[in-house]
């Protein structure tokens, strides 16, 4: 190949076929073939995703019950959601278990990446931490409800050991969340540790040295290097995680169901109720809407406040 | 100095047996409680091996146990088919994990070896649903499928994800850019379409990667919990996880059958468990390796 070929490579396939003139085909280049190569995947794409995203949007200005043909009421839901307590309540509780799920679960997992980094690579280690997250989130949640049962759970029992009388987990409203917030921590630490261990692997050696060489303790080397060095994977795993963490709805929906009196009842299982036991679609759409802007505004605010993408090796 | 460090990495060895401990310990009291008699359970709330050890929770659950039986030993009595619930699954499972691998490679060709005009920009709105919330989809999603009276069918559980999902073209794209150009003109020069490229040397060449997703595809298909519930309530296409919380609101208060819950969340999570001992590595390895998912 010199530098004189600038066509594409793909015209030599073109001898197949003739009807097409020669010039045009070359500005379309595969596009024949591309079609139906993405053609499948196309239809699901519009069929599933762009047209649902487009009726949501429109359903969340109507009045909508299933039963009848949406009706468009302009604002109203968003007015009738000013005044919803259940509504703020929902976004309140959610904040909560976002902010102990994802506080807890990034400590955690930097340390255990840490402990994994500078004791073991063992593959066994990693699967073992790993196994949690690989199991739905629906065993998950039952299996902590029998061990946190308030009666006969093997977690009183160990509470008991150390003289604190049995907790109500789930039945206390103050311990509700946090109960659901540490059994998704218990199921994705492992997994988010992973994500951070690869993102240490990728500090080159030669810090580190210098460091050593610098009489640095290792606690120092810690906060003065590690980290700042670990901030661009660690704004993409905070990102993820709490985007995902937004969206807590299975642990809920198999333990507590939103109790007790509204405790856990996340903004998910609200719209969810109102969607699908009171079949108020219009306003379960808002406010899925008001998710959505949620969701982008909290994305796109750590990504600017964290300066994710400037590494300070650079 | 030394000596100083030597203590440093015994504690931290600890942490980490701790750590694993802290992991394995509720598998480990799902199996023992599994086989467990239910009636027995209350009393021995701090024996570590199972409680008058049984099979009866898994005969109750699996529809094998009659309802005198089932009773005398702490369940509900309410028939339950773990059998079919699990049948349920993998149907769904696998049609969904080969249909959207399938489809989504094809896609994932076209946006990384093909030229056409208009591609990146076409691969960017793709990526850009990555973006949206699930629930703002599926609540017109249910409306669709609703109204195509596809409620409590295999086909409105798969259907949605049975095309495409962003992450999955996304992955594939990346591992399909890396191949050699060379080898595809030289197939090219032999006179090979470009069906014969993908089946013959693009597919071959990124078993691994395939596989990898695949795997993930299938466990995430099968954990899922909010789409089946939503639109496959009824007993013939009920799955495992809505079957979980379908057993476990039937539970009583005050006595629920822990051991027949047990059972079930066992025969649930199971599966996933063989086939991670099976691709543990490398389950492991794509993990930070493929980025985030």
């Amino acid at each position: 190949m010199t530098a004189t070929t600038n066509a594409p490579p793909a015209r030599k396939r073109s001898h197949g076929d003739s009807t097409a003139p020669p010039g045009k085909r070359r500005n379309l280049g595969d596009l024949k073939v591309a079609m139906i190569f993405i053609a499948p995947a196309t239809l699901g794409f519009v069929v599933f995703y762009i047209w649902p995203t487009l009726r949501g949007a429109y359903l969340s200005f109507t009045e909508y019950s299933l039963l009848s043909a949406p009706k468009f009421n302009g604002l109203a839901n968003y007015e009738r959601m000013v005044q919803d307590s259940f509504f703020w309540n929902a976004l309140g509780v959610t904040v909560e278990y976002v902010v102990i799920n994802i506080g807890v679960q990034t400590v955690l997992a930097v340390g255990i990446a840490m402990l994994m980094y500078r004791l073991t690579k063992s593959i066994t280690v990693r699967a073992i931490i790993l196994a949690p997250y690989l199991v739905a989130n629906v065993v998950v949640a039952l299996v902590w409800y029998w061990m946190l049962d308030v009666q006969v759970g093997v977690v009183q029992t160990f509470l008991g050991w150390v003289g604190i009388d049995p907790v109500a987990f789930f039945g206390d409203s103050h311990w509700a969340i946090p109960t659901v917030a540490g059994i998704n921590v218990w199921r994705h630490m492992g997994y988010t540790a992973l994500l951070v261990f690869a993102g240490l692997q990728t500090i080159p050696k030669y810090v580190y040295e210098a460091a050593e060489v610098d009489g640095s303790t290792e606690w120092k080397t810690f906060w003065r290097i590690t980290l700042p060095l670990l901030r661009p994977v660690l704004v993409m795993v905070l990102v993820v995680t709490m985007i995902g963490s937004f969206q807590i709805f299975d642990t809920v929906a198999v333990t507590t169901q939103g109790g007790p009196i509204n405790a856990t009842r996340v903004i998910y299982y609200y719209i969810y109720e109102r969607a699908f036991t009171r079949f108020d679609f219009g306003y379960a759409s808002a406010m899925a809407l008001v998710l959505f802007a949620i969701l982008a505004v909290v994305s796109l605010l750590q990504l600017r406040l964290l300066r994710a993408k400037e590494s300070d090796l650079a | 100095m030394r000596r100083d460090v030597s203590v440093g990495r015994t504690v931290a060895w600890i942490l980490l047996f701790v750590l694993l401990i802290v992991t394995l310990f509720p598998f480990y009291w799902m199996l023992r409680t599994a086989f467990s008699d239910n009636t027995q359970l209350p009393g021995h709330p701090d024996s570590l091996l199972p409680v008058e050890s049984t099979l009866g929770a898994f005969k109750r659950v699996l529809g094998l146990a009659s309802i005198e039986e089932a009773q005398a030993q702490g369940g509900s009595g309410a028939a339950v088919n773990f059998w079919l619930y699990l049948r349920n699954s993998l149907v769904v499972a696998t049609i969904t994990t080969v249909c959207q691998v399938f489809f989504s490679a094809m896609a994932a060709y076209a946006f990384a070896r093909l030229r056409w005009p208009g591609r990146d920009k076409v691969f960017a709105l793709f990526l850009a649903a990555l973006m949206v919330p699930p629930i703002f989809t599926t609540l017109p999603n249910f409306v669709l499928i609703k109204n195509l009276g596809l409620l409590n069918s295999f086909a409105g559980i798969i259907l949605p994800g049975a095309f495409m999902t962003p992450f999955a073209i996304f992955f594939l794209r990346q591992f399909f850019l890396s191949i050699n150009r060379e080898l595809e003109e030289a197939a090219m020069i032999d006179g090979a379409g470009h069906r014969r490229i993908f089946f013959g040397l693009i597919i071959p060449m990124s078993a691994a990667p395939i596989a990898t997703l695949a795997i993930l595809t299938y466990i995430n298909s099968w954990n899922d919990y909010f789409w089946p519930l939503l639109v496959g309530q009824q007993e013939n296409v009920r799955v495992l996880t809505v079957a979980l919380g379908v057993f476990r609101s039937q539970t009583p208060q005050g006595g629920p059958d822990w051991a027949g819950l047990m059972a079930a969340t066992l025969i649930a999570a199971l599966p996933m468990i063989i086939l991670f001992l099976a691709f543990a590595k490398r389950i492991t390895n794509s993990i930070g390796f493929s980025g985030i998912k």
